[in-house]
């Protein structure tokens, strides 16, 4: 089982989820997260002081899968959250050794 | 019997009272019967006076055979006298309670938001804090000592102790003061002013400085610096009272020396003695929420009314005029200072408009009852305008931690406030010199009285030396015997968990 973390655009995140739906995804965490790789930030001003803002929002969803599934679901996400400019996000795929399921301490891909 | 001296004056007065009653009824919309009813009743009085006048001017034989109807005449007369009196002060107490009810709302929840939302979040509570705990505290030491130390007759810089435990004041009026109200009244109006001064030097110390020592602080604050300043610029005997004759008569209706440069100028010199917050300059510490500060301020601007249109102690014309006024200088205000913001950074911010608006309604404060609608303008703009640059330059010039810009604001506004109203204060607005023989004279600058901007200058000198004596004395002290500063691991901690041991928001709580 591959884990995919993928950190998106926050104005991307409708889109992302619509397509990780239609692919069949049926189980997603999302987080709210700032940070930043090569995006510039955007300064404000308050009385008289100027704040560099360079934390940007962003979103970050995590979802397990199975390995089958992981290339499709990269696609999926990739094509949704493109926009062309600095700042789309990437993703990342772990290794994931064991899933189990709390409500009936089910485990392996059927979890997923 | 009565006298004739005492006839003469009550039916001078009461045919005043007649002509304006029976004027106002017919000029008022309703029914022609009410008025005419109204007219009719108040000119049999008329007649009842100047009958009973004609009796008793032959002196006391002539009075001696009508004495019955003479007597009943005058009871009538003197319960007239008083209904009517009754009504006037009815009206001018109703204004009076209300605006004592806008100005303590202007500390809480006006200054309370304001400076609330400008600190971090984890000190939003203990800002807060101060200024309300000061609702509480200023209160019961006005009651117990500084009401008296500000208002009891006594010398040039403090009255006496006359009023203590609020001895002698009741629901009589004291002319001097205020005539129509209840010296209590005017006690309690006058209260909520001793509780937002000091609460805007929270300003300057705001994230740093120790509840208890704040405490400690405001009460011998409040003795030392407020109860004198007020003392002489509205106190019987006041050096610098205008209208009962002080030395150096110094206009300032409603504070703007008494309120705004002492607060401002202690501000400062607390900053300075202080030193700035742990971070700062470099460190950024935004506001945590401008949304609090927004309400904030729109609820001092809509208090101010109180602050300014109250301090004409009465609900008439004089009033309207200090609400215009009031108005009108925090609306050209705000322009000025979005309009500089927005020549010199491309954009005019939210915070700088409330700031701007603030600005405008300090520096009107001492011009409020003295100056036209369109000085008004003049004076806001300029407020705008200067506390602007004091705010971005000036403070990031000298690098002092004025954390909420109390001097830059309320410092820096009031002085120029009280200086601008020697320039536009007009005798057609408020008549309030007049010469021996009573007639008017001019008021300020531009009327022609040029000597009214030193009395002025006089004025904001003497809070400038009052505040930054009191104030280093009065820190020194507490910092001696208690310490001002939070320790470094509190200010890092925050001060709502340190001192008060609580969290402003629990939104990150599950559930």
């Amino acid at each position: 089982m591959t884990k995919v973390e993928a950190i998106i655009q926050v104005s991307k995140l409708d889109a992302v989820k619509d397509a990780l739906h239609e692919v069949g995804v049926e189980g997603m965490t999302v987080f709210e997260a700032r940070g930043h790789g090569r995006q510039k930030g955007h300064t404000e001003f308050y009385r008289g002081r100027e704040y560099t803002v360079d934390l940007i929002p962003k979103a970050k969803l995590e979802i397990v899968l199975a390995d089958e599934m992981v290339e499709k679901v990269v696609q999926a996400i990739t094509t949704a959250a493109r926009t062309g400019k600095i700042g789309d996000g990437k993703i990342f795929l772990s290794r994931i050794d064991e899933a189990i399921r709390i409500r009936n301490d089910e485990r392996g891909d059927s979890v997923l | 019997m009565t006298s004739i001296n005492s006839f003469d004056f009550r039916k001078g007065r009461l045919s005043r009272y007649c002509c304006d009653a029976a004027f106002k009824a017919r000029s008022r919309k309703g029914s022609m019967k009410n008025s005419a009813t109204v007219c009719l009743t108040l000119a049999m009085a008329c007649l009842f006076a100047i009958g009973a006048l004609a009796q008793t001017s032959g002196g006391n034989a002539a009075a001696s055979g009508t004495g019955a109807a003479t007597e009943a005449q005058s009871a009538r007369i003197a319960k007239l006298e008083q209904a009517v009196a009754d009504a006037k002060s009815s009206g001018d107490n109703a204004w009076m309670l209300t605006s004592s009810a806008l100005v303590l709302m202007m500390t809480g929840p006006g200054l309370v938001l304001f400076y609330g939302g400008l600190v971090r979040k984890k000190n939003v509570l203990s800002t807060m804090m101060q200024s309300f705990a000061l609702m509480a505290i200023v209160t019961l030491l006005w009651g117990l000592v500084s009401y008296s130390l500000a208002f009891a007759p006594g010398n040039s810089f403090i009255g006496g102790l006359h009023n203590v435990f609020l001895r002698g004041v009741g629901a009589q009026p004291d002319p001097d003061y205020a005539a129509t109200i209840p010296l209590q009244t005017f006690m309690v109006f006058q209260l909520m002013f001793a509780i937002i001064t000091p609460a805007l030097i929270t300003g300057a110390f705001a994230e740093r400085m120790k509840f208890s020592a704040m405490t400690a602080f405001m009460v011998l604050w409040s003795l030392v610096v407020y109860a004198p300043m007020a003392h002489m610029v509205w106190g019987k005997g006041g050096l610098l009272n205008a209208s009962l004759g002080g030395r150096f008569p110094c206009l300032d209706f409603a504070g703007g020396t008494v309120v705004h440069v002492t607060s401002g100028v202690s501000a400062l010199v607390c900053a300075l003695y202080l030193g700035p917050r742990i971070g700062y300059p470099k460190e950024a510490m935004p506001p945590h929420s401008v949304v609090l500060s927004f309400v904030g301020a729109c609820l001092l601007w809509v208090g101010w009314f109180g602050f300014n249109a109250g301090s004409a102690l009465s609900a008439g014309a004089l009033a309207t005029s200090a609400f215009v006024a009031t108005h009108f200088g925090a609306a050209a205000a705000t322009l000025g200072w979005s309009g500089a913001e927005w020549w010199k950074r491309g954009k005019p911010s939210a915070l700088g408009a409330i700031s701007g608006a603030v600005a405008g309604l300090v520096a009107i404060t001492p011009a409020s009852g003295f100056v036209s609608p369109m000085s008004a303008i003049a004076i806001g703009l300029a407020a705008g305008v200067v506390c602007f640059l004091m705010v971005t330059k000036v403070k990031s010039m000298f690098g002092y931690d004025d954390s909420l810009d109390a001097f830059g604001v309320h410092g820096a506004g009031g002085t120029l406030g009280a200086l601008l109203t020697g320039v536009f204060a007009s005798s057609a607005v408020n008549p309030i010199f007049k010469n021996a023989q009573g007639s008017t004279l001019a008021s300020g600058l531009l009327e022609g009285n040029a000597h009214q901007f030193l009395n002025q200058l006089v004025g904001v000198a003497i809070a400038w030396g009052l505040a930054i004596v009191g104030t280093v004395v009065i820190l020194k002290l507490v910092d001696i015997t208690i310490g001002l500063r939070v320790s470094e691991d509190h200010e890092m901690q925050g001060l709502d968990l340190s001192q008060h041991g609580e969290e402003g928001y629990s939104w990150d709580s599950p559930a």
